[in-house]
């Protein structure tokens, strides 16, 4: 069992932990060749009175410092050069330890007049928690993650399914439905996040029909190469991005909403209300849109333009309209997977294009154009990123799906469940 | 507004070391792209290990700046080689996506506190490029500057530039001659209908090996000019953008043509540095109202960057083939 009842927004904590070298060189002094940092958990914890030791490479004490009541310490060194910092954990509060991964010793490199930020990341999760219960947990974070994938990846798969285009800027969409929400949440009437999650997905659907009906659909007119199209959607990706940095800024922020919240616990699993909400919302979406491919009129149109669109077209199906409701679900799914990942990691701008290389592995992995290999793709790719942080650093943990997704296609080139088909 | 300025600004830029370094890059792509029909977008990647192989020779090995350059040459080479047997027989977009993530795979290896002791990590890298500034025949006292107003250059920069410049040219002619030979012929007939050439007794896949090795190793040369100019790599200058800013440039100046990436890649940090000096001067003038002033103050090069992805975009719709390209050589349906 966990120790401590009162669980703290871990994932938040982490970030902001990992935020703090923007924080932390407001207080240096410039000019100064120093090492510092402020040890913190969240928003509004603090830690007073931990021990932080210097050396120099040869094993030397440079200085120690204690943090003072903001948290924030210092340590001066004689010049540029590469240190050891340590921290001693013994000083840290009760129940408090270093975070999964987070090493007690840290190398670091500073330049001569500079201030170098050294990040303890601190938390609940005390080192020793038994293999077994941390297995468990990045299982269930890896399966959190997955879902969002696999959301976020049905407009892609779909999209490309019915049109053959397959799109680079649906990354940006995910970031538009997690920034949209943001300023629905924070600064727009300051909505609750529920209310502007809801006003996301329909601001993101409008989007995508606006995409498809003023751009996309004309595009199909030309008959534009499909390296072109492709081009499109990377100045667009490129685009929207650089739109997002303009006005939201660079700086990753949180939503207002279900940041600090009671852990509950379901045997080795320790899990938030809202991951609970957001699995089962992922779910509900999924099956919703498993039955409408399914059972529907509109799904059996869909599966025909997605087979054939000049067949489906001679048939009496009215293509255009098919595509038009496949950009609007696609991307209203596209936000509200930006809205969940924006509430497990903050938002940033580039919190669509690190999501957009998962999702192509996810679902070419499965297989392109595949709906069920879409969202077994995006299983296994979460899955894997998640769980790998148990033996590697968490920093690497995007290489893990990459490198399986080269892996596959090298043993299976058509994906998981997908039907071969000769090129090249 | 000072029009010298920008002009002065854009016209370094556009001859700079940045413009150079594109400007390989590019010329390696359009082997790739342009004459074979890869969609290769991890070109970054060999730009990459063509700095870092550089970069960790000199400063971590402590071997002669002049070993350095051929281990990066080679690591760009050993890239192509490992890319293109499990992914050239993959379907286009495929071989688009894997490119990308091979490439973002490395510059995460790269830039982890695990690397620091080999790569210097998220720290960069930086070495002292002393053995090729020894050669500088411009003088370079504090108060020498080459050329008119802004648009100068430091003496080491004039070496750097004269140089890389140099590279250019001749790298472009040997893509003319290669390009030009029964070989280059095969590259094309590749790009135009693969089954076509097969059915001709060609071997597709070793021919795409070749074209990938060559493009791979010309955008090692751009790593190497980069490394040598800023002496070092930084792992956040390998983000994947830098692909795409290439893939600007080479669809600028004419795709499948032999000066088109040299003239795209002048183009294009012309018209970027213009854009953000521009702004800048804009940003600065009396009658601006301060709102929209306190709006660009700082975002120039955001702007700018924008600006790259709406030029892609209107490139696509409008004048795919570029300023000096041929239309019918961009209809590929690239497979």
């Amino acid at each position: 069992m966990r120790r401590g009842k009162i669980l703290l927004g871990l994932a938040l904590g982490l970030l902001m932990a990992l935020a703090v070298p923007a924080l932390a060189q407001d207080g240096a002094d410039h000019g100064q060749t120093q090492l510092n940092g402020t040890i913190r958990f969240g928003f509004d914890q603090f830690f007073e009175g931990v021990t932080i030791t210097v050396a120099d490479s040869s094993g030397a004490e440079v200085g120690q410092a204690a943090t003072d009541a903001d948290g924030r310490w210092s340590v001066p060194v004689p010049g540029p050069g590469a240190y050891r910092v340590s921290i001693d954990t013994g000083t840290l509060p009760e129940g408090i330890g270093l975070r999964e991964g987070q090493e007690s010793v840290v190398d670091a490199v500073v330049d001569a007049g500079q201030s170098r930020a050294v990040v303890f990341a601190v938390g609940e999760a005390p080192k020793g928690t038994p293999f077994g219960e941390r297995a468990a947990q990045t299982v269930f974070n890896g399966f959190k993650f997955g879902l969002i994938i696999a959301m976020s990846a049905i407009g892609l798969s779909l999209i490309y399914g019915t049109t053959g285009l397959v799109n680079f800027a649906h990354g940006e969409l995910v970031t538009f439905g997690a920034v949209i929400a943001w300023y629905f949440n924070s600064s727009w009437g300051e909505l609750n996040l529920i209310v502007a999650a809801v006003l996301t997905v329909i601001v993101c659907g409008m989007l995508g029909a606006g995409l498809e009906s003023g751009l996309f659909r004309p595009l199909r007119a030309r008959r534009l190469g499909i390296f072109q199209l492709v081009v499109i959607t990377i100045g667009l990706s490129l685009l929207g991005r650089q739109l997002v940095q303009l006005f939201f800024g660079a700086e990753p922020l949180p939503y207002r909403d279900f940041q600090v919240q009671e852990r509950w616990e379901f045997g080795p699993w320790a899990v938030t209300p809202r991951e609970v909400a957001t699995i089962a919302v992922i779910i509900a979406a999924l099956v919703a849109v498993g039955l409408m491919l399914q059972k529907t009129r509109f799904g059996k149109a869909t599966r025909a333009v997605a087979d054939n669109a000049d067949l489906a077209a001679v048939s009496g199906i009215n293509v255009n309209r098919v595509v038009l409701i496949v950009w609007v679900m696609g991307a209203a799914l596209a936000g509200l997977g930006g809205v969940f990942q924006g509430l497990d990691a903050d938002i940033d701008p580039f919190l669509g294009f690190q999501l957009l290389l998962l999702i192509f592995a996810g679902v070419e992995l499965g297989g392109l154009g595949t709906a069920y290999g879409a969202l077994a793709g995006s299983l296994i790719i979460g899955m894997s990123t998640e769980v790998s942080t148990l033996w590697i650093s968490p920093e690497l943990k995007f290489v893990v799906p990459l490198a399986a997704l080269i892996l596959v296609l090298l043993l299976r080139p058509q994906g998981l469940f997908g039907v071969k088909a000769r090129v090249g | 507004m000072d029009f010298d300025i920008i002009f002065g600004n854009a016209a370094r830029a556009a001859f700079g070391p940045e413009a150079i370094i594109l400007a390989l890059a590019a010329i390696g792509l359009n082997i790739h792209f342009g004459f074979t029909g890869l969609l290769n977008f991890g070109q970054v990647g060999f730009i990459m290990l063509g700095a870092y192989g550089t970069s960790v020779a000199v400063a971590t090995f402590g071997w002669s700046l002049w070993v350095g350059i051929p281990i990066g040459l080679f690591l760009a080479l050993a890239l192509a080689v490992a890319l293109g047997i499990p992914t050239l027989r993959l379907h286009a977009v495929m071989f688009a996506i894997v490119t990308i993530a091979a490439a973002e795979i490395i510059r995460i290896l790269i830039g982890s506190t695990d690397a620091i002791g080999l790569t210097g990590g998220p720290l960069s890298v930086s070495f002292d490029a002393g053995a090729f500034f020894d050669l500088n025949p411009y003088a370079d006292g504090p108060q020498d500057r080459y050329g008119v107003g802004t648009f100068a250059f430091t003496g080491q920069q004039m070496w750097v530039i004269t140089v890389g410049w140099l590279l250019v040219a001749l790298v472009s002619f040997g893509v003319f001659l290669i390009i030009r030979s029964p070989w280059g012929r095969v590259l094309k007939s590749i790009r135009e209908d693969q089954d076509a050439a097969r059915s001709l007794g060609k071997n597709v896949f070793s021919y795409k090996m070749q074209a990938l090795m060559i493009g791979g190793v010309i955008g090692g040369m751009a790593g190497v000019i980069d490394a040598i100019k800023t002496s070092g790599a930084d792992p956040n200058g390998f983000r994947p953008q830098v692909t795409f800013y290439t893939y600007t440039a080479l669809l600028l100046g004419g795709t499948a043509t032999y000066l088109g990436p040299v003239l795209g890649a002048i183009l294009f940090w012309f018209l970027r540095e213009w854009i953000e000096s521009f702004l800048r001067q804009l940003a600065a003038e009396a009658w601006l109202p301060g709102a929209i002033a306190d709006f660009l103050e700082g975002s120039e090069g955001i702007i700018s960057v924008g600006m790259v992805g709406l030029a892609l975009v209107l490139l696509m719709l409008f004048r795919p083939q570029g300023i000096t390209g041929n239309r019918i050589e961009m209809q590929l349906d690239a497979r």
